[in-house]
């Protein structure tokens, strides 16, 4: 009956998320219950591994860093796909053969492109 | 390996490939005309097969049934050949101009137009939804190709963000049917509807609103257009030609065969929502419009009335409906990618010719150029014996046939109303005087366009029937 289903089956994962929330946030409730408050400049610091901070924590990245991470992330998908496809390659013989070899083509066009276009280098 | 699967594709296939050859070429070459020229042959050897195809009598579905070859994929499929190439035509002096003449922009054009013409055929969501991806983000990117212009990258990142937006909206839909019916097949979903006894749940109309708001995103319709003006003004004008007609055909392509194919039997529950829509659409678009005084913004407003008026073909339900639809968003397409093309004219160098006001006087100093915009503002008006009539009469005609005579006479009050603000373009051209010298950037491209588009026009509406009986062959499968 429509509007009466109880997903009874994932109360397990209701649970857990219930535990993982709880062991999460236990230790810093006690600790905020337990600990003396005492408060000053230099506790309140940020942490950067004992050295005194220096500088805003946000500035800007060069735009660069955003063209390699999409590069990186195309080239990753790539690789993705290739491990699915050669576990099952027994099974899909030369049209899936063929099929990889025009996908890992149009990518080898957008390398080329990419690099013709300079994207590749850092200046 | 099945054979079949080829030559239905092979117009895809050809147009993805000419676009990846326009990507290398464009490495090679300093001359962006060449680009430009490979891609316009490549589109038209891509329409060539897709004729020869069409004349054996080839239609059939492959890739498991998930990609249709037939005369309502086709139809659209004829918009999409006709925009790539108008647009290129009106792009060549303009992209100049605007310093942004890339020879991606040309490869950028094909890769959209391939998702929509995979979305015409799609009858699988997975696949629906994989051309709507290729084809919104290749417009994303078309629309802030002029990246040294701020409206343009505003108006890219306006877009990507409502776009991406839309998106989620279409996956949750999908996920939601898929979880009902257990597929993603048109068909399947219909038939499990049916069988399943599925049609009285709730959930169903959730899964209708969720695709009615996807699609009514690309084909912006109220409340859902708050991206077109912005965009299409900010975007450069013949990428905002472009995507006024292709992503729109391609979003009225979808709606069409989803309602039609998966929810025919929801007829009444889609119907009831798509009304009101259709009514705001209409009004909202041509009463804004009228306060409009930058010419791209106005041609947005009226390009959202005129989805309003396409949409009762879908509300009516039959085929004759649909072809009505059909019909009209190839119309539509002669008449926007015209005005658009005009107004791209006036742009020259240092000058951006989207006011209104300068358009006054022009009738005196560029007579040619006044007389075919006056067909094409007549036209999108709906007044005979141009082609917008025949649209706005076949359509309605057929919305009568379905039972809507309230609708169609709400439609013709607010289509009485465009008149004002395309006559008053009209208006400014012959009956005032020039208040400022303006020059014409005219190429032969251009000019080729304008005609085309201008007898286009006209031919259809003197012998409609011709175009006509083409819609209703296509749109009988349904």
């Amino acid at each position: 009956m429509p509007g009466t289903y109880i997903p009874i089956n994932y109360l397990p994962v209701l649970i857990i998320i219930i535990i993982a929330a709880s062991v999460g946030l236990a230790p810093l409730l006690i600790g905020i219950l337990l600990r003396p408050a005492r408060r000053y400049p230099l506790k309140l610091s940020p942490y950067e591994s004992g050295n005194p901070p220096v500088g805003e924590p946000r500035y800007r990245f060069s735009v660069r860093f955003y063209i390699i991470a999409m590069l990186f992330v195309v080239f990753d998908v790539e690789a993705v796909f290739l491990y699915p496809w050669a576990v099952a390659y027994d099974k899909i013989g030369l049209y899936g053969f063929v099929e990889m070899m025009i996908f890992i083509f149009i990518l080898l066009i957008g390398y080329i492109y990419v690099w013709e276009k300079g994207a590749l280098t850092w200046e | 390996m099945d054979l079949n699967l080829i030559r239905i594709l092979a117009p895809e296939i050809i147009l993805i490939c000419t676009a990846l050859i326009l990507l290398l070429l464009d490495l090679l070459v300093k001359r962006k005309e060449t680009v430009a020229f490979a891609g316009i042959i490549g589109a038209l050897l891509s329409f060539y097969v897709n004729i020869r195809l069409c004349a054996l009598g080839w239609s059939g579905s492959t890739l498991s049934g998930m990609f249709v070859f037939d005369g309502y994929a086709n139809f659209f499929k004829l918009i999409f050949y006709i925009n790539i190439i108008l647009t290129i035509f009106i792009s060549l002096k303009y992209m100049a101009l605007d310093g942004a003449s890339f020879g991606e922009y040309y490869a950028l054009i094909l890769f959209a137009s391939s998702g929509m013409m995979i979305m015409a055929s799609a009858v699988d969501l997975i696949v629906l939804y994989l051309g709507l991806e290729l084809m919104a983000l290749s417009t994303y990117i078309l629309t802030g190709i002029t990246r040294k212009h701020l409206r343009s990258s505003e108006a890219a990142v306006k877009y990507f963000f409502l776009g991406a937006f839309s998106s989620a909206f279409l996956l949750y839909g999908i996920s939601l049917t898929y979880g009902l019916t257990g597929t993603t097949n048109l068909k399947e979903i219909a038939i499990a509807l049916q069988g399943l006894n599925l049609l009285e749940n709730p959930i169903l109309s959730l899964v209708l609103i969720f695709m009615i708001v996807a699609f009514g995103f690309k084909i912006a319709l109220v409340p859902f257009h708050m991206w077109a003006p912005d965009v299409y003004e900010g975007a450069p004008t013949p990428v905002t030609a472009f995507m006024s007609i292709g992503p729109k055909a391609a979003g009225f392509a979808v709606l069409g065969r989803v309602l039609f194919d998966a929810f025919g039997a929801m007829h009444i529950q889609w119907s009831q929502i798509l009304i009101p829509l259709s009514i705001i659409t209409m009004a909202a678009g041509n009463i804004i419009a009228i306060a409009q005084t930058n010419i791209k913004r106005m041609l947005a407003y009226s390009s959202i009335a005129h989805a309003g008026y396409a949409l009762l073909g879908i509300i009516a339900g039959t085929s004759g409906g649909l072809s009505g639809m059909m019909s009209y968003m190839l119309i539509y397409a002669f008449m926007n990618i015209g005005a658009f093309a005009v107004v791209i004219m006036l742009r020259s160098e240092g000058f951006r010719g989207e006011e209104l006001s300068d358009y006054e006087g022009l009738a005196k100093s560029h007579p040619l150029a006044s007389a075919v915009m006056l067909i094409l503002m007549f036209s999108l008006t709906g007044i005979p014996p141009t082609a917008g009539f025949i649209a706005k009469f076949y359509i309605f005609m057929e919305a009568v046939r379905a039972g809507y005579l309230p609708l169609v006479i709400v439609a013709v009050i607010f289509s009485a109303i465009s008149a004002f603000f395309y006559l008053r373009v009209i208006m400014y051209m012959y009956m005032k005087e020039p208040q400022k010298e303006v020059s014409l950037s005219t190429t032969p491209a251009l000019y080729i366009a304008l005609a085309a588009t201008a007898a286009a026009i006209l031919i259809m509406g003197v012998f409609p029937s011709l175009l006509i009986e083409l819609a209703k062959m296509s749109a009988m499968g349904f």
